[in-house]
């Protein structure tokens, strides 16, 4: 057998999906326009699928602390943080981050998915518990089997069946860490966690957030889910990304618990990979400080959000339950989810085509990230070219007077 | 064992082929088709109905429906 032959499965739906005439998992930008606009295929087309949640990728003042940067510190830091050592700004964002949770420590790592491997695979030990939510985010699925924990997992969005699987272990020494996401990246939703802060404290289990689609989305000055619903003071850790808000790359994990820098020697993906780039950090830094000082941009996203959510629903498109920058649009069927994402980008309209077993219980979806930096019109016209669409492939039933005419 | 076996072919009734029974020796991803994530939402269902907990680290070492119903029995015990 060849080594390459056991991914037969994913060979088989991969040329399924590519029969609706391009490869979904390929797209080639041949230029960025802006933070909202890139040229595909010739044409210029709407970017609505990038997580680019407020548009920082194209500010000018990140672009200017980011050059700066890229002048006096070089291009990459060349080694892990422990090997290489610190720059100025890589401890000066573990500051600011800080702050911004009004935390004692955080730790700033070179992707969030990074992140999440090591805080969960570093923070439970071999007796210990991981409760993580089925639909998690695969981060934190490998971070699981990276760790040496013992992993249960809970019914989505779920309390009372967290409550019921931390009851089954009342019994097990062990430490116990529940994980969950702010804003799930699928389907959009966001957990309920003052319930599950409430069930993690009945158990005397620790609790770890991924805010990674929610901050800088959510709660009044952008720390996510966990301000959203007031509980802040009650989670232990927090992890994160500059990926999406923050418009670059990086990630984090913020807590208050003591003894936390021996994480530095002990989290082997903060130590066996080279820290971020000077610039990149540079621009991380002012994106956070243009947030804090103007949480008002969120506004101007869950304006938008409104304009996408609300004109997908009223076209007839089955959307996800909860409203929030990621809108998913639910197509049952992946070879007709793939041939209307096809005709979208035919349209002009770039948004991510979403397959199980990426999509919690089998479900294909067009899922659209919404951005503050996109106007009104282009918003307009992504729901309209969708609206389009979905009537063209009989997603979307055919208005009555169109079928009288015929 | 058996009783656990039984309780197990109901759960697995929606990923049957044709007519072929569920057995102890019934290959879960082979004979069923089930995919890691089908797998994961079974043990799910499992850990409710007999009231225990079956950690996902199992997951590579349950290749048959026997050997789930051996992991369940096992966990029965410890709790
Ligand atoms: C929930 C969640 N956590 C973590 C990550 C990883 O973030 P990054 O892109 O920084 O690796 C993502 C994004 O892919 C995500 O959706």
């Amino acid at each position: 057998m060849g080594l390459l032959d056991r991914f037969k499965a994913q060979r088989e739906l991969h040329a399924q999906v590519k029969s609706c005439g391009a490869d979904p998992f390929g797209v080639k930008m041949e230029k960025i326009l802006s933070a909202t606009e890139a040229l595909i295929e010739g044409r210029p087309t709407i970017l609505c699928g990038s997580n680019n949640y407020l548009g920082f990728t194209f500010d000018a003042d990140c672009i200017e602390a980011a050059k700066e940067t890229l002048d006096t510190c070089g291009t990459g830091t060349t080694g892990s943080r422990i090997a290489n050592g610190s720059y100025h700004d890589h401890k000066a964002l573990e500051q600011d981050l800080a702050d911004f949770y009004g935390m004692k420590h955080c730790m700033v790592f070179t992707t969030g998915y990074q992140a999440n491997l090591g805080a969960i695979s570093t923070l439970a030990g071999p007796n210990d518990f991981l409760i993580i939510d089925a639909d998690s985010h695969a981060s934190i699925y490998d971070a699981c089997k990276l760790g040496s924990a013992t992993v249960i997992r809970f019914k989505h969005n779920d309390p009372a069946d967290l409550d019921r699987r931390l009851g089954r272990l009342a019994n097990e020494p062990g430490n116990k860490i529940v994980v969950v996401e702010g804003i799930y990246s699928m389907l959009g939703d966001h957990a309920p966690l003052k319930e599950f802060v409430a069930v993690t404290k009945k158990h005397g289990a620790y609790i770890l957030v991924d805010e990674a689609h929610s901050m800088g989305v959510m709660g009044k000055t952008g720390q996510g889910v966990v301000e959203h619903d007031g509980v802040l003071d009650q989670v232990d850790f927090i992890t994160g990304t500059f990926s999406k808000s923050m418009g670059a790359i990086g990630g984090f994990l913020v807590s208050n618990i003591e003894d936390f820098d021996i994480l530095r020697v002990a989290c082997r993906p903060y130590m066996f990979t080279a820290s971020l780039p000077p610039a990149t950090v540079a621009s991380v830094r002012k994106s956070l400080a243009k947030l804090r000082a103007n949480p008002g941009l969120m506004q101007k996203l869950w304006d938008n959000v409104d304009t996408l959510y609300e004109g997908a629903r009223a076209a007839g498109f089955t959307v996800g339950a909860q409203k929030g920058p990621v809108v998913a649009v639910h197509i049952n069927d992946p070879a007709l989810a793939a041939r209307a994402w096809r005709a979208l980008l035919l349209n002009g309209v770039y948004v991510n085509l979403a397959l199980p077993p990426a999509t919690p219980s089998g479900t294909a979806l067009l899922r659209c990230s919404v951005s503050a930096a996109h106007t009104k019109e282009q918003l307009q016209s992504v729901v309209d070219v969708l609206s389009g669409v979905g009537r063209e492939l009989g997603i979307l039933p055919t208005p009555a007077h169109a079928v009288a005419a015929e | 064992m058996d009783a656990v076996v039984a309780e197990i072919a109901i759960a697995l009734q929606p990923f049957k082929k044709g007519d072929i029974a569920i057995t102890a020796d019934t290959d879960i991803a082979q004979d069923l088709n089930m995919d890691s994530l089908a797998v994961m939402d079974l043990l799910m269902e499992l850990e409710d109905k007999f009231d225990v907990s079956i950690p996902l680290n199992m997951v590579p070492e349950i290749a048959t429906v026997g050997q789930l119903a051996r992991t369940v029995i096992e966990s029965k015990k410890g709790a």
